[in-house]
């Protein structure tokens, strides 16, 4: 399987290529390129996919391959960091939904970028993206996957900051990258810590002896926690800001300045699930510390019902979607939480993780895909600009209400097989976490269903500027596509192929969960229906009813306002600024006066030296007579 | 003749060539064909030294040659070479060899400037490639001296105050390199035997008792540790590198800075072993405070030449840093660092002089939106901005993982967590960049005059090029020049345990 190399190489090559040649080349060349390099990437990614589970299982398991392994830079005797392929069930999965996203992406952005100034410089970053997310989920050990990791941000960076111009992307692009890295230091010190223990950055032998970390640090506590407690939380710090959990999602809201198919693409269905697949990667080890995976489920639980009540009350679409994707991460998040490695069938939630994050990867996409439709038509992000778009748009009306469905979690959709094996899974470890998530999907129908009747029911469309149309065959066709995998995914056997142990798990349905979520979701679409059908105040009345509730809720609840807070009045004001200051007025001042005072010192006693004979004379009889003085008295 | 003299040769050669052009012309075919000549040489060396290594010789320094110079003190000219100096000469070559590009259009007194700027270069090579304390300290004096000029005659701002702080501060870490390099020549042999200048044969006798090594393993750190800008010793830097001259700010923050780290290695910690693992914890402190200490200084300044240079106090502290870990990984992560906080700075002050020489101002506040009329130059500082915050393929990443992952190797955990401490300059330092970036090239343009203004020309390109395709390569292919480094630690190294 050597050939995977090229998986990485092309749309490195197509980078390399489309950066350099940049204007040089017709936009629509360099789109048609981009394109290309990118569907043989698929192919071979799905041709990797095929041969991989058409293999003969060894024990059950699918074997895992390393291809290609080659030593970048080594540090020390046992810590070296390797670049290669590692294919197993879960990166196999996750090189299929990323090219498939990437090329109907790629394909899309043919029509949605048209005739936008930069358009080369914009292939080339989705091809450089395609690149580090592909690295990313190949990698062989944990610090090849810092490196790619750090390049997904970087090219999410210039991707959101596509429009350099508008100073809101540059503020998002700016934010995205500075939260972002700020959660990789707490991934940097994990990693730090963990090979420090470990003596190894290699995935395979860290989840072959998971407990390595825990004998080999022999019981060193800090603050209370163990040392491996500790390692594995901050690298999940590292995860949680990728994936935008509570409190670092802050940069995901505003990461929608980019262009839509970037938003379709990176924060939707693949850079920001990487903290999903982190802590997947490293299911094994986390394992041995459960009370990190409580804090992983608090924290997705806490995420998902937070940002499904933002969710409810935004009013531009791509934040209504971006809230959504937070809510559904932290789905796959709390899933991953409550498993466990024991057995098959407390490794359900992991299964049901990894079957989430490939049906939402799809939905999600087809969702923004169809959002970016919209604002394509009518030239806006904010809902009330919209309304009665059915009739304009039947392609996207159509696609965007199954993926609406899907998400909701109404059968035969994709969503809601594996949600419901996410619900069944955290019902089973507690009936605590089980109910709250059953609230937070049907928040999720709720707001996803008012998005939906906002925008293509609710008024009529005022048709006197100019009248919406349906988006070019360029971003109708991946629409399509990506509805028609929406409709079938639910149905692939996904537990038979990847699975917490790699053995052949059979999915079955709980009748009781699945019937209490599907019946909640119906009821939050039935409520949306009735709220936002047609143009109405009941929304309006409500509003005003819970005003401070709506209010707060739009705000977000003040995070970032906090996040202001702290970053400008305090680092800014009470760190950076007193030490520049300090710098300026006591470092250097105390330099100064060294200078100063010489030159003052000097000044004065140069009169000393003053040429003068008589002067001379006086001073040689004064210190004579001392000299003599001091003689006399000692003898004395 | 040994060849690493040429190092020396050529750029004398390139005064005098200097001296007799006549004009711009003239001045540029000899500054371009030296220079040139220089890197070749450059790279030969390295493409030597490894074929020597690979045919297994395992000296510890290579191609050594000696010369008496003054016997009553055993002064030698001696020189040599280990994967370190290489590393170090290869660098300075390859900035000599852009700031020539970078200062094409030099006015006035081109043909002065040219020659202060290659006895500066004379200086740089011939302490890398000595080893004899008293040469290699007369070198770095010759380094030092004609900055005084550079900047005094040339530079633009507070020149004359700038000068004078920056003469002022590098000559008091020289007198107390003076007494250090005194201190150890007098206690360089056991009792009997003859003393010595040579370091190599210093380092065999290790005679320095451990009282002396207390009290000159200060001096000499300190001494050097103030070119290197260890806090609290870096206020030259910011003023000095505001009021330089482009080129020289380039060989100053790329060079110059770099003498300080590795004399801090070659002299203090290969010397003094004992004193150096006694001692590192209190130069520990004070090098994680730079670290901090510069990034967050960088986040308020709004001239961009202040940025870079507390920039550099934050990377060069890293470089001190990582010295004081006194194992292999970490320290081969520190002259890693130097080489790519070297080639990176150079290419910002590069590309800050050629902003200016358009813009007339390197206040932030004054400009925007330079993209869209510069796109060129644009580019360039933002891959700048992304070396310098460690974007892996690019030589920042490499040298501060290394850095990172060998310093946390150390048993004690004290050490452990002044890693943890430095490992935070990631993110403030991403701070700082993109703030930059975001202020200067993004966004609207702020001054309307800036839009007649016109894009690099081939010598600022070629310039900008040569260090950007220097500092990719190191970030895409570190492999062999960390073992090129490491392989040299490993002497020094046992020595230390």
């Amino acid at each position: 399987m050597e050939y995977t190399i090229f998986i990485l190489l092309l749309p490195l090559a197509m980078f390399l290529l489309l950066g350099l040649l940049d204007t040089k080349l017709k936009p629509r060349v360099a789109g048609i390129l981009g394109t290309l390099g990118m569907t043989v990437c698929t192919a071979l990614a799905y041709y990797t996919a095929y041969l991989f589970f058409t293999q003969s299982r060894v024990d059950g398991v699918y074997p895992s391959h390393t291809p290609v392994n080659y030593e970048w830079l080594r540090f020390t005797e046992h810590l070296h960091i390797d670049l290669g392929i590692y294919l197993d069930p879960i990166s196999v999965m996750m090189l299929v939904v990323i090219t498939t996203v990437s090329l109907m992406v790629h394909i899309y952005s043919l029509g949605y970028m048209h005739g936008e100034k930069g358009f080369q410089r914009y292939y080339a970053f989705l091809s450089l993206f395609s690149m580090s997310m592909l690295g990313l989920v190949v990698a062989t050990n944990i610090f090849q996957m810092y490196i790619f990791w750090e390049l997904v941000g970087v090219s999410s960076y210039l991707l959101i900051g596509f429009y350099y111009t508008k100073p809101a992307a540059i503020a998002a692009s700016k934010k995205a990258f500075i939260v972002t890295r700020f959660a990789d230091l707490g991934f940097l010190i994990g990693i730090l810590i963990l090979s420090f223990f470990t003596k190894t950055f290699d995935f395979a032998t860290l989840t072959a002896n998971p407990s390595a970390i825990i004998t080999e640090s022999a019981g060193m506590t800090f603050m209370g926690c163990s040392v491996a407690s500790w390692a594995l939380a901050l690298i999940f710090m590292g995860g949680a800001g990728k994936s935008a959990m509570f409190p670092l999602h802050i940069w995901l809201p505003d990461a929608m300045e980019g262009p839509t198919p970037v938003s379709a693409l990176i924060h939707a269905a693949t850079m920001v699930v990487a903290g999903v697949y982190l802590v997947a990667r490293l299911f094994p080890v986390y394992c041995v510390t459960p009370e990190v995976l409580d804090l992983i489920t608090t924290v997705g639980a806490i995420t998902a019902l937070y940002a499904a009540i933002v969710a409810c009350v935004q009013t531009d679409i791509k934040r209504v979607l971006a809230f959504s994707t937070i809510s559904q991460i932290a789905f796959m998040i709390v899933a991953l939480g409550v498993a466990s490695d024991t057995d098959l069938h407390a490794g359900l939630g992991y299964m049901a993780s990894m079957f989430h994050l490939f049906t939402h990867a799809m939905f999600k996409a087809l969702l923004f895909l169809g959002a970016g439709a919209i604002i394509h038509a009518v030239h806006s992000n904010e809902m009330s600009e919209m309304g009665g778009l059915r009739k304009y748009m039947p392609i996207t009306h159509i696609t965007f209400l199954i993926a609406c469905l899907a998400i909701a979690g109404i059968p035969p959709f994709s969503g809601f097989f594996s949600k419901d094996e996410i619900l069944t899974a955290v019902m089973h470890k507690s009936t605590f976490w089980g109910i709250w998530m059953t609230i937070v999907a049907g928040l999720t129908a709720f707001y996803m269903f008012r998005l939906y009747f906002r925008i293509f029911w609710w008024k009529e469309t005022d048709c006197s500027h100019h009248t919406p149309h349906e988006a070019p065959l360029t971003m109708t066709l991946p629409l399509i596509f990506l509805a028609v995998v929406t409709c079938v995914a639910g149905f692939i056997p996904f537990g038979e192929l990847v699975s917490v142990n790699g053995q052949p798990y059979h999915i079955h349905l709980d009748m009781s969960v699945a019937t209490t979520s599907i019946i909640v979701a119906v009821c939050a679409i039935l409520l949306a229906t009735w709220m936002y059908l047609k143009e109405n105040n009941k929304p309006g009345n409500i509003e005003k009813a819970t005003s401070v509730l709506h209010r707060a809720a739009y705000r977000r609840f003040y995070i970032d306002e906090i996040y202001l807070f702290i970053t400008h009045k305090i680092i800014f004001n009470l760190i950076c600024r007193p030490i520049a200051w300090f710098d300026r007025h006591i470092i250097d001042g105390t330099m100064d006066m060294f200078a100063n005072v010489t030159q003052c010192v000097s000044a004065r006693i140069k009169g000393l030296q003053s040429g003068s004979v008589q002067g001379y004379v006086w001073l040689i009889l004064i210190g004579s007579l001392l000299v003599a003085t001091i003689t006399i008295c000692c003898c004395l | 003749m040994n060849f690493l003299s040429l190092f020396v040769l050529i750029p004398i050669l390139m005064m005098a060539g200097l001296a007799i052009a006549r004009n711009m012309k003239e001045i540029r075919t000899v500054a371009v064909t030296f220079s040139a000549l220089q890197l070749g040489l450059a790279i030969y060396t390295v493409f030597k030294y490894l074929s020597e290594r690979i045919a297994g010789n395992t000296e510890e320094m290579l191609f050594q040659a000696s010369m008496m110079w003054y016997e009553p003190l055993n002064i030698h000219y001696s020189v040599g070479v280990d994967g370190i100096s290489i590393v170090m000469i290869l660098l300075t070559a390859i900035i000599v060899f852009a700031g020539v590009f970078a200062s094409w259009k030099i006015e006035p007194l081109s043909k002065e400037f040219f020659l202060w700027l290659t006895l500066l270069s004379i200086g740089v090579y011939g302490f890398f490639i000595s080893i004899d304390l008293f040469t290699m300290f007369m070198f770095y004096e010759v380094a030092l001296i004609p900055m005084y000029l550079l900047i005094g005659v040339w530079g633009s701002g507070k020149k004359n105050y700038s000068a004078m702080k920056l003469t002022l501060m590098l000559m008091g870490g020289s007198a107390l390199l003076m007494l250090g390099i005194l201190g150890i020549y007098y206690h360089s042999a056991p009792e009997g035997q003859p003393l010595t200048m040579n370091i190599l044969e210093i380092a065999n006798n290790n005679a320095i008792p451990h009282d002396w090594q207390y009290f000159l393993f200060p001096l000499t750190f300190v001494g050097f540790g103030i070119l290197g800008a260890m806090f609290p010793f870096h206020t030259w830097s910011p003023d000095g590198h505001a009021s330089a001259p482009t080129a020289v700010s380039m060989l100053h923050a790329g060079v110059l800075m770099k003498l300080g780290g590795y004399g801090c290695f070659r002299v203090a910690i290969y010397l003094m072993p004992f004193a150096a693992q006694e001692l590192s914890w209190i130069f520990l402190i004070l090098t994680g405070i730079s670290v901090v200490y510069g990034a967050f200084s960088a986040c308020v300044q709004t001239d961009l030449k202040y940025i870079n240079a507390y920039s550099s106090v934050s990377h060069c502290g890293l470089v001190l840093f990582a010295i004081l870990m006194l194992n292999n990984t970490a320290m081969t992560g520190a002259v890693m660092q130097m080489l790519s906080h070297g080639l990176m700075t150079a290419l910002f002050f590069a590309l800050i002089g050629m902003i200016y020489g358009r813009t007339h101002t390197r206040d932030i506040r004054e400009m925007g939106g330079l993209m869209q009329i510069m796109p060129f130059l644009s580019v360039c500082y933002v891959i700048a901005g992304l070396a310098s915050l460690g974007l892996p393929g690019l030589s920042g990443f490499v040298a501060e993982m290394t850095i990172f992952v060998g310093s946390f190797q150390h048993t004690d955990t004290f050490h452990r967590v002044f890693t943890i401490v430095a490992c935070c300059s990631i993110v403030i330092t991403a701070v700082y960049i993109l703030r930059v970036v975001g202020k200067l090239l993004y966004g609207a343009v702020q001054d309307e005059h800036h839009r007649q203004l016109t894009d690099a020309t081939w010598w600022e390109r070629l310039s900008a090029v040569t260090l950007i395709i220097c500092v990719a390569a190191i970030g895409c292919f570190p492999g062999w020049i960390s073992n090129l480094i490491s392989n040299s630690l490993n002497a020094i190294v046992e020595r230390l345990s």
